[in-house]
């Protein structure tokens, strides 16, 4: 039984990757389909009631699939199913066109997404950590570099006892894990992952994910309270003074994007980034890429990671604010951690960095989003959607990593400091030069262009840099972990 | 948790009241390196008072010696100091060889600086990286942990254990070298001294790592002086006092090293924030020590006569009448042995100097006025192994 498990594991790992990556682009193509279907009933065949609204009969879609609307004549691009095809397809399309259905498919994708994005970032930072400390890491569940350990540390968690302690309060102590991870979840619903792939796309999606962030704060504090341990209650205090803290700075950080665009809408703010690598509001000008740093800086502190961990500080406080619990109940505050991790990043990927578009600009796949499916699917992965923000939310991810394996702790006086005497001023002054520039830098004209060059090339050298370290780094895998790690590789 | 004995201050009508809190550091924590227990007396994250508690570790060593010959005993040695057994062996070989007047072969001395000296870097490596855990990164860990893997191996070559060695005893050393180890040795010091500036480099130069240890902790040389400091702690104040070159025992007058002392920061590439006698110069000054153990052990296996490893010492070996009190430079400081025989094989008394008691005395008048995060900044520094102190 096992040695069968161990051969079938890789391949479903496999397939379910391939899965994520459907789920994150076949809904929004299907989505599209009765989008266009919708307007192409409006447009072409006389259909009534039009708005936005309107809902689609079940014949209504079987005719538009089969191209057999009598007595009109089908657009030029219009896909044809056979009869079978055609009737199978109607009942999901139908559907599909109700919000609440598209709320459910939300709620299962956003939980399904941070789940299997927890697991993965757990064992991956295992994986980056063991890298940098010439170890190997997990090696032995599933297989191929252990990629299971945290299917199977979750199955271990969920067996543990859930112990409760005496002195605790009752329902705070309980209460504490699901309102430091339900908003965790929370703030993905005002997330896009592209411009169709969002669950609300709310006209103050900003705000939303920043309230949400806010609201996660809560969880730890209650958790600290509540454990009814010295230790605990020092982590939730850190915890509250950094995070109120840091709010400010990061709130000045994206204010500067905000004015610059103009909305607080993620989609229209991710959308002017559509262009290709130097339209990437970073690269605008020199002051939105400090933004950019800052924004990073104050949520790195936000989501207590190294060196911010303070919270959680292991040599200090033993495990800070979850020091008193264990089994889900545990694990729940480290998917919320990995998810807002996650949610950080994807937004300094979707106010700065190019939100879900390509390096190239959009513009040149233009023809591939009309055309047959296998056009629209190299679309998705070449030029825009969900794949490219994830891509960039991971890569901010492995970056938070990167950071926590490398540097050591600030102390807590220390990150006040930075916060107050440094973050603060230097985030309003970014803020007020940006005001300035936006002001009386046109677009088009020299210094703005010369601006927006130099600092796509900054951001291009960075790039080239890391995917050269990294290159080096794979290239010399074997020989970088040392004398002592090499006997031990598999295959030695 | 301990009931708030310690009145504070009444509060002014009014206002909020505050109340101090005790919270015990230990004896399970990860950052007091074993069973050290610290009742810290806070408000909020201010630490006004840190009282050691100790004794979890408590294991009649010293009972044991009165009762064991002194062979018997050198095993019990090991578990004293267990991050630097081989000098533990050493000292106590020394004072019995001292008391009976046994002269150790030629071979047999080198050898003893070659083990002692291992053991050293040995030891500051476990402190370089779990000084480094302290602070927060953890990453230096595994790389001390590597390269120390190096040295047990060496160890485990040479007499089969990699932590709880019985290798030195009275008399040199129980077994010879194994073939092949002045080589290996050669090897690895080529390899391990470039990478203690690479450690440097990562950890000890560091900006956070500098913020967080520089001018926190500081001991005064009169301070250092009065509490009775010995080894790297004392020589980050700034004294320059090592036995090994005040008081040569064994061999050590006949190779070149420096004592590296606690320097003022802004030269030597030393940053400026450092103040000679705080946590950073102590920390720094086991990083120098590598290098001055590299140093003599090279000059070792350039002198490192053939011959014997060990004198002839009878099977039943009798301690003559009279005390003998024997100080060698341990890795925490100055490891003091009295051996007290009564023509017997057995000594009438065992008394042990533990380096790492006498330096944790300090922790209660350093821990005062200081925040939470730099308790374990300071203790680390002072870098104490619980086995040695309760013994």
């Amino acid at each position: 039984m096992g040695s069968i498990l161990r051969k079938v594991a890789f391949p479903i790992f496999l397939i379910g990757v391939a899965a994520i990556i459907v789920i994150a682009w076949v809904p929004a193509l299907l989505y599209g389909t009765v989008d266009s279907m919708r307007d192409d009933l409006g447009r072409f065949y006389k259909w009534e009631p039009r708005g936005e609204h309107a809902t689609l009969t079940l014949d209504n879609i079987r005719q538009y699939l089969e191209g057999s609307i009598a007595g009109q004549s089908a657009p030029a691009a219009h896909i044809r199913f056979g009869r079978s095809t055609a009737a199978a397809c109607t009942y999901v399309l139908w559907l599909l066109q109700f919000r609440i259905t598209r709320d459910v498919l939300a709620v299962v994708g956003v939980v399904g997404f941070v789940s299997l994005f927890a697991m993965f970032a757990i064992w991956w930072e295992r994986k980056v950590a063991a890298r940098m400390q010439s170890r190997l890491g997990p090696m032995r569940v599933g297989g191929w570099h252990g990629w299971a350990q945290s299917l199977a540390d979750g199955i271990k968690l969920l067996q543990k006892e859930d112990i409760f302690i005496a002195g605790a309060d009752p329902v705070l102590f309980r209460m504490a894990a699901y309102v430091a991870f339900i908003p965790a979840l929370g703030l993905f619903i005002a997330l896009p992952f592209s411009a169709a792939w969002i669950a609300r796309d709310l006209d103050v999606g900003l705000i939303f994910i920043l309230a949400m962030y806010g609201v996660g704060v809560l969880g730890v504090l209650i958790a600290g309270w509540a454990s009814n341990n010295k230790w605990s209650m020092f982590g939730a205090m850190r915890e509250a003074c950094q995070m109120i803290s840091y709010e400010i700075p990061l709130g000045f950080a994206l204010l500067v994007p905000i004015m610059t665009v103009g909305t607080l809408r993620l989609t229209t703010i991710g959308d002017l980034q559509s262009g290709g690598f130097q339209t990437w509001l970073a690269f605008r000008n020199p002051f939105l890429l400090a933004a950019a740093l800052i924004f990073f800086i104050a949520a790195l502190a936000s989501c207590k990671r190294a060196p911010f961990d303070l919270p959680e500080a292991e040599s200090e406080l033993v495990a800070g604010f979850h020091t008193e619990y264990s089994g889900f109940r545990w694990a729940l505050f480290f998917f919320a951690e990995y998810a807002e991790m996650f949610a950080a990043g994807a937004l300094a990927a979707i106010l700065f960095f190019g939100a879900w578009y390509s390096p190239l600009p959009a513009a040149w796949g233009e023809s591939w989003r009309h055309g047959p499916l296998w056009q629209q699917a190299l679309h998705g992965v070449v030029f825009s959607g969900p794949l490219w923000l994830i891509g960039k939310g991971i890569f901010f991810v492995y970056v938070q990593m990167w950071l926590r394996w490398t540097l050591p702790r600030v102390r807590l006086d220390q990150v006040m400091y930075a916060c107050v005497q440094v973050m603060l001023p230097l985030a309003m002054l970014v803020l007020l030069a940006n005001t300035f520039w936006e002001w009386q830098v046109r677009d088009r004209s020299v210094l703005g262009t010369v601006a927006n060059l130099v600092c796509t090339a900054v951001g291009a050298a960075a790039v080239l840099a890391i995917i050269g370290v990294g290159l080096y780094g794979f290239i010399n895998r074997r020989r970088l972990v040392g004398t002592q790690v090499v006997k031990h590789l598999p295959g030695a | 948790m301990e009931e708030n004995t310690l009145s504070s201050q009444p509060a002014a009508p009014g206002a909020i009241r505050t109340e101090e809190m005790l919270v015990n550091m230990g004896p399970q924590h990860p950052s007091t390196h074993g069973v050290l227990r610290l009742m810290l007396r806070t408000d909020g994250e201010l630490v006004l008072e840190t009282i050691p508690h100790i004794g979890y570790l408590h294991r009649c060593a010293e009972k044991i010696g009165e009762n064991v010959t002194p062979v018997q005993f050198v095993p019990i040695c090991d578990r004293l100091d267990y991050l630097a057994g081989m000098n533990n062996d050493h000292g106590y070989s020394l004072a019995v060889e001292k008391l009976c007047g046994l002269e150790v072969p030629e071979r047999g001395h080198y050898i003893r600086v070659i083990m002692c000296e291992l053991n050293r870097i040995a030891s500051h490596l476990v402190s370089f990286g779990c000084y480094g855990m302290d602070i927060g990164a953890f990453t230096p860990f595994l790389y001390a942990f590597r390269e120390r893997e190096y040295i047990l191996d060496l160890f485990e070559a040479t007499c089969g254990a990699r932590l709880t060695y019985n290798y030195l005893t009275i008399g040199g050393a129980s077994l010879d070298l194994p073939e092949g180890f002045v080589d290996r040795l050669a090897w690895f010091l080529d390899y391990f001294e470039p990478k203690i500036d690479e450690y440097n480099n990562l950890l000890s130069y560091n900006y956070i790592f500098v913020k967080r240890t520089a001018n926190v902790g500081v001991i005064s040389v009169a301070d250092a002086i009065a509490y009775g400091l010995t080894g790297p702690c004392l020589r980050g104040s700034g004294v320059k006092w090592d036995l090994r070159r005040c008081a040569p025992y064994e061999i050590y007058d006949r190779f070149e090293f420096d004592i590296p002392v606690g320097m003022p920061g802004g030269s030597n590439g030393i940053p400026p924030e450092v103040v000679v006698g705080d946590s950073w110069s102590r920390y720094y000054v086991r990083m120098l020590e590598m290098k001055q153990s590299v140093r003599i052990l090279r000059q070792c296996l350039q002198q490192m006569p053939a011959g014997e490893f060990r004198a002839k010492v009878p099977r039943t070996l009798k301690l003559p009448a009279g005390e003998v009190y024997l100080e060698v430079e341990g890795v925490r400081g100055q490891l003091g042995f009295l051996v007290v025989g009564e023509n017997k094989p057995i000594p009438r008394r065992v008394k042990i100097r533990g380096p790492s008691f006498c330096n944790l005395s300090i922790v209660p008048h350093v821990c005062r006025q200081v925040l939470l995060a730099d308790v374990p900044a300071i203790v680390g520094s002072i870098d104490v192994v619980m086995g040695e102190v309760d013994r």
